[in-house]
């Protein structure tokens, strides 16, 4: 261990965050590697070693023959503060080595917060920021993750994006690089080549141009670039890479668990859900798979705790078979399961019998919106009956907690919709006096609300967002009538989801802003300690860049978008047609129910999708 | 068989780990290597493992002892193999026994250390140092849960010894174990405190005996 390193250890919260060596991890021979590979999660060690796509692309990576990929974290405050003093380069956890010795170093960005935290953890290894000023083709800088569906406000950092599934692509741009670098190609070729690539977005191939009001005239793509990029996906979703031999972290982390992941995409079809809409189409696994998995992962791991993964695993049709099958392994061993995103609809006294047997894990709901008619907008499918309903059977379970999430702001909401989220409190209060078994033990009804951001690639993408004063004064009016003792009322704060709002939909305008921020002391922006609205505000002021242009305006359905050359599998035309029916209040049907026709079960050989 | 006792190593990367996080680590250990490891029958039950002298962060042993509730039998001979194929690095089994001392009796341990200079003469450092321990009862003020205390360190340390080496100085001690337990740090705090020109930069210390009151080995 570097003797720096081992001086600053014993002055930082949380060393063991720096130093590796944990159970499971992949040492290589460097001398024996044709190409490394930098595997860089802009966010702390504990929520990076908790992301599930970070596990996959390390065994996936690492899988692959001459290629050794390393792990590299964002230093919290008091460590950046001590490496920078010492002139301590970042480094990767396995080897040691500083970034500066990869051929590559590829970001995973699960959301939009983490963009100046890339540009710290670029400068904290001295390698500059610029994509433009990165001439030679060693080290490529490269970005991936959900994030990334819209990546114009990165494009001057990143040299190319990887759009969609990483496991299914990030090999192929590696072993294009592998032979780039052998062959002596300049940055220029190398880019040009791996535009060709499908799902391989080039910024520097495309040129945006704005109309006089700001808007975008057109985003262009150069010769040789493709005129759109289409995602990749896993096909074989059945067969893909589930990493069984997952590294068991030496500290404690957010997610401490096995994870095993049920199925990608999601029946539902939320409008205001990014997610629900860029890992399409549905795929599954077999619950024969999964148990295997869950097996293997739980033996190698000794974790005493896995949950299953996925965007609503109620909808995992075979959830009561892989119930069982799990208990049957975990129950005599004294291994929990829990079941995380579980609808109110279709919650049932089975499930939940079968999950409290070795250790109970809390209740969430999330209806999103307290009236029928805001739900029924937001296609939440979920009907008050549901809700209540799964309520009872919990309460009569034994619960005496549970935790509802709504949003504030969505699309055509009123102050009726707003005082509805308090009666629907109300109401569950009531329920729990009706049902609970053992009334004196109470109850805790906890209400969230976040300010709704519209996000790039759903139907609400055109949708102007609230601004933070009508938030907040919403949030005031339901605070005054949330009057049950029992609840008690959380809300977000306005100004990360106003930042947010601004990055969703950014276009390559705000690649100066992100600098200036950072410029300014600003990383880590998810965390409070990383985040000032004052800093965004004078580097707006700065940068010329108008913040409510990007968050509060609505788009005209014709507007050119920053993410247009980006095809996430869904049809445009689908996207506007949601946007209508949520303006009539009309639902559409789950995947399952009957196909709406998305398109992307066109992303499958065979064109079918699991929904 | 109902209780094991266990003698690890905790050195390199893992010393950098927390007690709580260590102890998570061995009883992810301990389920690989499939020993039926007894739990608490709670609500949430835990494994039934206890550390007799935990590790503060950063402070490297060779002498950790670990007791284990079992709820069967186990190959103690083979069980140190078994558990070091699936502990991660730092983290070394040395022995598995049963009817191990009773934690009331252990009473000193020494511990070796390194001390780090910017320069100097080290010789000298180390001179100056044995000195100031060996002229005055030295004091050390540290911060505890119930707020600061003084205590006087020099009454709970044997055998202290300072020795230079190339750009340090090597620091070794048999200190006490019990009541009160004294973390080898607070050495180089009460240098601080006392002696700021003896000051470190900076401070390396590792476990490497356990003993009884009679300083018979304690295991």
């Amino acid at each position: 261990m570097d003797r720096k390193l081992e001086r600053i250890l014993p002055k930082v919260q949380k060393p063991a965050r720096y130093v590796g060596g944990e159970y499971g991890q992949i040492i290589k021979d460097k001398n024996d590697v044709a190409l490394r590979m930098a595997l860089c999660f802009p966010d702390v060690y504990e929520i990076g070693m908790s992301n599930t796509g970070m596990r996959i692309l390390y065994q996936t990576l690492n899988d692959i023959p001459g290629v050794w990929c390393e792990r590299v974290f964002a230093p919290w405050f008091d460590m950046d503060r001590k490496m920078r003093e010492e002139k301590l380069p970042l480094w990767a956890l396995e080897s040691g080595d500083p970034l500066g010795e990869f051929d590559a170093l590829g970001f995973s960005i699960g959301y939009e917060m983490a963009y100046t935290t890339v540009l710290e953890m670029l400068d904290l290894a001295g390698i500059p920021l610029l994509s433009r000023d990165r001439e030679s083709l060693i080290p490529l800088v490269f970005a991936g993750g959900s994030a990334c569906c819209n990546p114009e406000p990165m494009a001057d950092y990143f040299d190319l994006f990887v759009i969609g599934e990483g496991e299914s692509l990030d090999g192929e741009v590696l072993e294009l690089l592998r032979r780039a670098r052998d062959q002596g190609w300049t940055k220029e070729r190398f880019l040009h080549q791996a535009a060709q690539i499908p799902g391989v977005y080039v910024p520097s191939l495309y040129k945006p141009e704005w109309k006089e009001d700001g808007t975008l005239l057109a985003v262009r793509p150069l010769p040789g670039a493709p005129e759109r990029v289409t995602k990749r996906i896993v096909e074989d979703f059945e067969n893909s890479c589930f990493p069984v031999r997952a590294i068991v972290p030496s500290t404690e982390i957010v997610h401490d668990r096995v994870g095993l992941e049920l199925f990608r995409g999601c029946i539902r079809g939320c409008r205001f859900c990014q997610a629900g809409y860029i890992y399409r189409p549905v795929r599954n696994r077999s619950v024969e798979k999964l148990l295997e998995q869950g097996r293997q992962a739980l033996e190698f791991s000794g974790y005493q705790e896995i949950t299953l993964l996925s965007l609503s695993s109620s909808d995992y049709q075979s959830l009561p078979a892989l119930c069982d099958g799990l208990l049957e392994y975990c129950e005599p061993r004294g291994i929990g399961l829990s079941l995380p995103s579980l609808r109110a609809d279709n919650f049932s006294m089975d499930i939940m019998q079968r999950v409290q047997k070795v250790r109970r894990s809390g209740l969430t709901f999330a209806p999103e919106a307290g009236t029928q008619r805001l739900r029924d907008v937001i296609n939440k499918n979920v009907t008050e009956e549901d809700l209540l309903r799964s309520c009872a059977v919990a309460f009569r379970g034994g619960w005496n907690g549970v935790k509802l999430y709504f949003m504030l702001g969505l699309p055509t909401e009123t102050d009726e919709d707003v005082l509805g989220i308090a009666e629907l409190a109300d109401r569950v209060v009531h329920c729990w006096r009706e049902n609970a078994p053992n009334r004196a033990r109470g109850l805790r009804v906890t209400v969230s609300t976040s300010c709704f951001v519209p996000k790039p690639h759903t139907p609400f993408q055109w949708e102007g967002q609230v601004t933070r004063e009508e938030y907040l004064r919403r949030v005031t009016l339901l605070r005054e009538n949330m009057k049950a003792r029992a609840v008690t009322y959380n809300w977000h704060d306005p100004e990360t989801s106003f930042t947010e709002a601004v990055l969703s939909r950014g276009d390559r305008r705000i690649g100066p802003l992100l600098r200036d921020i950072w410029e300014q002391g600003g990383y880590l922006e998810s965390w409070s300690e990383g985040f000032s609205m004052a800093r965004w505000e004078q580097a707006a002021a700065r940068t010329g860049v108008d913040l409510e242009f990007y968050a509060n305006r609505a788009r005209a359905l014709d507007e050119v978008l920053p993410w247009d050359r980006i095809d996430m599998g869904v049809r445009r035309e689908h996207l506007i047609r949601e946007r209508e029916q949520s303006r009539q209040g009309v639902l559409s049907p789950d995947c399952r129910a009957a196909c709406t026709g998305c398109g992307a079960a066109a992303l499958l050989r065979g064109g079918r999708c699991d929904g | 068989m109902d209780r094991i006792r266990l003698l690890y190593e905790c050195t390199g990367r893992s010393a950098w780990s927390s007690h709580l996080d260590t102890m998570r680590t061995l009883q992810r250990a301990l389920h690989r290597a499939s020993v039926p490891v007894r739990y608490s029958e709670g609500f949430n039950p835990h494994a039934l493992i206890s550390v007799l002298l935990p590790l503060s962060v950063g402070t490297e042993s060779l002498c950790q002892l670990a007791d284990v509730r079992l709820r069967g039998d186990v190959d103690l001979a083979a069980l140190p193999g078994t558990l070091n194929a699936v502990l991660p690095e730092g983290l070394r089994v040395q022995r598995c026994y049963e009817n191990g001392a009773k934690p009331g009796e252990l009473k000193w341990l020494r511990v070796k250390g390194t001390w780090e200079y910017g320069g100097g003469d080290m010789a000298a450092a180390a001179e100056a140092l044995a000195g100031r321990f060996r002229d005055t009862p030295v004091q050390v003020t540290r911060r505890t849960k119930r707020g600061e205390g003084t205590l006087v360190l020099s009454d709970h340390l044997r055998d202290l010894t300072f020795s230079p080496r190339t750009d340090s100085v090597a620091v070794e001690a048999v200190i006490s174990a019990a009541e009160p337990v004294i973390n080898p740090e607070w050495i180089a705090d009460a240098v601080a405190q006392n002696w700021p020109e003896l000051r470190p930069e900076g401070t390396r210390f590792c476990r490497q005996e356990l003993y009884r009151e009679d300083m018979s080995v304690f295991r």
